[in-house]
């Protein structure tokens, strides 16, 4: 028996299973659409949002993609770095509230330029 | 014993290693390995998005029809054409090669229904005024802050940049399915395994992409600035 030369042809998890697994995923699109009208403070809104999209995403790779099924080096090989490399692109973002404080400076001395100038 | 000893048999057998240390074939290790670099394309886009969108002051102009309804069907659309890409590869997995033919060409025809209902929402935000560097009129006058700032240009080039490069993403995907489903007899489990990866990471896109484009830009009446 050559089992670590041989390539894994079995596909784990029944059809009830991805069934379900769909279900869930509807069921937190329907959440989402909910709470798109409940008024709540925008970063409360974006941090339940990436929440449930990071749990809907893990559901894809999971159970869809088959990860959970695979080895562990593999999915060692993968998330790890992704995440990381992720997790880097965010270190421009605090320029970004820099940029706004410097373009709308008058906000913190609301009466000095309204924007339509009209000459009389 | 010794180290040295043990070491003929020692790799292959305890680590279980060998030639596929991974246990999956060059081809998937391949496909895996593009999805994470395309991840990384939309983790990018979707971060400057954000960038964009934290230091100006942005428009949240989606009606429930026809934006938030279309979005949902589509989301709908491809949730449910993952659900029957697995159908297929489970399919194929137990050598049943025709009921996996036609799970893959239901898949395309879930795939080719997003992108419909996505071009016809489009094509209202365009009748509406919306271009890649221009508000439309009135847009711009609802969403003007009481400081008289007007929203910013470049909700446009985020929108159709980000939903386009994903429908391109779908639209390819659609074409792979179909030259899989033409080819089904001749391929190899793992080939068929190989486009479902592909197919699921397109809709793990869109659900990054539906809320934090279109859930995050529901006109709710209360115009916030920043």
């Amino acid at each position: 028996m050559t089992a670590h030369a041989h390539v894994e042809e079995h596909f784990a998890g029944s059809n009830k299973l991805f069934i379900s697994i769909w279900g869930w995923l509807v069921a937190l699109t329907l959440i989402e659409i909910f709470l798109a009208y409940k008024p709540m403070p925008i970063h409360l809104m974006l941090i339940v949002l990436l929440g449930l999209s990071i749990i809907k995403a893990a559901l894809i790779v999971a159970y869809f993609m088959h990860l959970k099924f695979e080895r562990l080096s593999l999915i060692l090989t993968i998330v790890p770095m992704l995440v990381v490399c992720i997790m880097l692109l965010f270190v421009f973002f605090p320029d970004s509230f820099r940029s706004a404080g410097l373009r709308y400076k008058f906000k913190e001395n609301p009466p000095v330029a309204p924007a339509p100038v009209e000459e009389p | 014993m010794s180290t040295e000893a043990r070491a003929g048999h020692f790799p292959a057998v305890d680590w279980e290693g060998g030639a596929f240390p991974y246990r999956v074939g060059h081809r998937k290790l391949g496909m895996w390995l593009f999805i994470v670099s395309d991840s990384l394309t939309f983790s990018a886009l979707l971060i400057g998005y954000s960038y964009l969108r934290a230091s100006n002051v942005w428009p949240t102009p989606f009606p429930f029809y026809p934006s938030i309804v279309f979005s949902s069907v589509m989301t709908f659309c491809l949730l449910s054409s993952s659900l029957t890409m697995v159908f297929g590869v489970s399919a194929s997995s137990k050598g049943d090669k025709a009921k996996a033919r036609k799970w893959i060409l239901a898949t395309i025809f879930f795939g080719v229904a997003f992108i419909v209902l996505h071009l016809i929402e489009w094509n209202h935000l365009i009748h509406e005024g919306l271009r890649p560097f221009y508000l439309p009129e009135h847009w711009v006058q609802a969403f003007t802050t009481t400081d008289g700032v007007p929203p910013s240009p470049l909700f446009g080039a985020t929108f159709f940049a980000i939903t386009g490069l994903h429908m391109f993403h779908v639209a390819t995907g659609a074409v792979y399915l179909l030259v899989v489903a033409a080819r089904v007899n001749k391929l190899k489990h793992e080939d068929i395994e190989i486009s479902g990866l592909y197919w699921h990471f397109v809709d793990l896109v869109w659900m990054f992409v539906f809320p934090l484009i279109y859930i995050m830009s529901v006109d709710v009446g209360h115009h916030a600035g920043l």
